[in-house]
């Protein structure tokens, strides 16, 4: 049984604004899935519903078997929750904070949980301070601490890495990791796309209010990632030979490089045609390499083909 | 939280009291401000209306005048700290952004309104007491039924925390939320009897004061103090009930269409 099913789910604001329609979405134990979607596609809005923060207009959602509506609390308790927004209350210390947080969702004080959180996210030195004084960084470290401190099994992670630097990136995506092996739930939304492909097992894709793809990451790239297949030329030309015209090469590096762009799911990808005619054109190369398409290729291919069909 | 409930769930008083021990720790956080502000006030009434302006009055209803202000300022003070308190506890973290931690926790909105107004209730009764122990510097004090006196002093923090609480739930800027206890419930103390009996005033005012709700808090409380009102004990008490009572109703209907909560 997934751990989150969202069934016919809809939002329409007050204003008329459709953020959200008709969405049925599956997420399974364990996993880390990645939503992408362009700025205000709806991935705030998916995740507020869920999170009890935004009321939907229609649609059902589960959390571990229980409906957020009908048993919301034994839904909520599943669930944390890292915003977006560095919201935090500026004169709290951080220990007082994240204790608050537990106590929120109806565990007793556990200080010994709390260390281990704080620790973990290297925030225990800082557990005196005011959330004023820390930085953007910190701050984001605490907000993880809260969404933590009542030990959820399903974690949202709304824009998890905006504005922090690298370091702290790779700290985050290494925590992420441990929380999947400990059986966490992971559902991450993102602008970056190397967040995704670094870390996630499958993706969805939303646009409009609309899911467009679900798909495994892997399986993801393998179906729609196209490849290059970059000749170094041993002498430079000036322009494409018209029997080559039809594979569609791009001449690049001052005539020293011809890029030839495939679909490796397609039957014949050209390449041994492309090779023998080069061969006859009496164009030699010294050294060739492939270079697979990366995620966010992926991604603005599907946003700008949904935008072109709408 | 949520508009829906869930009867078969026990009350997170964790949540309560996470709430509560939160909102409380913002009142001992400035504690020197806090107490020393009304302990300040009070006796500055106490120099210009006790000494200054008491001299010169005669006894009220047989009760000197310096000690009749008793009742009247201690229910200035209640009056004002349950709504200044309870307004800014549940709009600060709406400002702030904070809310969201609120309103995706397993809390019923009962359990919201516990832990919120309990804490501005708490803090407005403890400055109360403290205006309360000031005055006794002042004037021999005189308390004809205690227990009176503390269910009134509860009631009315309750009362006004709940009405503080729907305000902070109604502004959506800080000058909304001084509006109500600037521009409305400060006047209507001061009008409403906290220096003077209502039947010292010539008949016509005297009517105009019995619309003001706060002359039947304050001549409740008076009674509690001195054993006697301006408006029967009943009546009072009445009034105050009703009140709470739509206050309760508001409250009730924000978590129900979670306006200003919800989008």
């Amino acid at each position: 049984m997934p751990i989150i099913s969202i069934s016919k789910l809809s939002k329409t604001y007050k204003s008329g604004f459709t953020a959200l329609s008709n969405i049925d979405l599956a997420i399974e134990r364990g996993e880390i899935f990645a939503l992408l979607g362009p700025n205000g596609a709806g991935k705030s809005t998916l995740i507020n519903i869920v999170c009890g923060i935004v009321t939907p207009s229609s649609g059902t959602v589960m959390v571990d078997g229980h409906d957020i509506a009908a048993d919301y609390r034994a839904a909520r308790r599943a669930i944390g929750l890292v915003p977006q927004e560095l919201t935090t209350d500026a004169f709290e210390t951080v220990l007082n904070t994240v204790s608050f947080s537990r106590g929120l969702f109806g565990l007793q004080p556990d200080p010994g949980h709390i260390e281990k959180i704080l620790r973990a996210l290297s925030l225990w030195d800082k557990r005196d301070s005011r959330l004023m004084t820390l930085s953007g960084g910190m701050k984001r470290r605490v907000l993880i601490a809260k969404a933590l401190s009542h030990e959820p099994r399903v974690l949202f992670l709304d824009e998890p890495t905006a504005g922090v630097d690298v370091e702290l990136r790779q700290d985050m995506w290494g925590l992420v990791r441990d929380l999947r092996q400990q059986g966490v739930t992971v559902i991450l939304t993102t602008h970056y796309i190397e967040e995704a492909e670094e870390m996630a097992d499958r993706i969805g894709v939303i646009r409009r209010g609309q899911i467009i793809l679900v798909e495994e990451k892997a399986a993801l790239m393998r179906k729609l990632g196209r490849k290059q297949l970059t000749l170094q030329l041993q002498a430079p030309i000036t322009e494409i030979p018209p029997e080559l015209s039809d594979y569609g090469l791009v001449l690049a590096g001052d005539g020293r490089e011809l890029v030839y762009t495939y679909d490796t799911r397609a039957e014949r990808t050209g390449i041994t045609g492309l090779l023998t005619g080069l061969a006859a054109a009496g164009i030699r190369f010294n050294d060739l390499h492939t270079e697979q398409s990366s995620l966010e290729d992926i991604f603005v291919g599907l946003v700008r083909e949904g935008e072109a069909r709408a | 939280m949520t508009t829906g409930t869930s009867a078969t769930m026990n009350m997170n008083w964790p949540a309560v009291r996470a709430i509560y021990r939160f909102e409380m720790g913002r009142f001992w956080r400035t504690a020197g401000q806090s107490i020393l502000a009304p302990v300040i006030s009070t006796t500055l009434y106490f120099v210009v209306f006790g000494a200054a302006i008491g001299s010169r009055v005669s006894a009220v209803d047989d009760v000197p005048y310096g000690l009749f202000i008793v009742p009247g300022l201690i229910m200035l003070s209640l009056l004002t700290q349950s709504i200044s308190n309870a307004s800014f506890g549940i709009y600060f973290p709406r400002f702030a952004g904070t809310i969201y931690e609120i309103l995706s926790a397993p809390i019923s909105p009962l359990e919201v309104v516990l832990g919120f107004v309990g804490a501005a209730a708490s803090k407005s009764i403890l400055i109360g007491l403290i205006i309360l122990a000031t005055s006794a510097l002042f004037v021999p004090l005189r308390i004809d039924h205690p227990i009176w006196m503390v269910g009134i002093l509860l009631l009315t923090a309750v009362t006004f925390s709940l009405f503080g609480f729907v305000i902070g739930l109604w502004a959506d800027g800080f000058e909304k939320l001084q509006l109500v206890p600037l521009l409305v419930v400060t006047p209507l103390t001061f009008l409403g009897g906290s220096f003077y009996a209502i039947n010292m005033l010539p008949p016509f005012w005297h009517a105009v004061s019995l619309v003001n709700p706060v002359v039947y808090l304050i001549s409740a409380f008076r009674w509690a103090f001195f054993g006697k009102a301006d408006v029967s004990i009943a009546i009072s008490l009445g009034m105050t009930a009703l009140f709470l009572v739509i206050c309760l109703g508001l409250v009730t209907y924000i978590f129900r269409t979670g306006y200003r909560l919800k989008s």
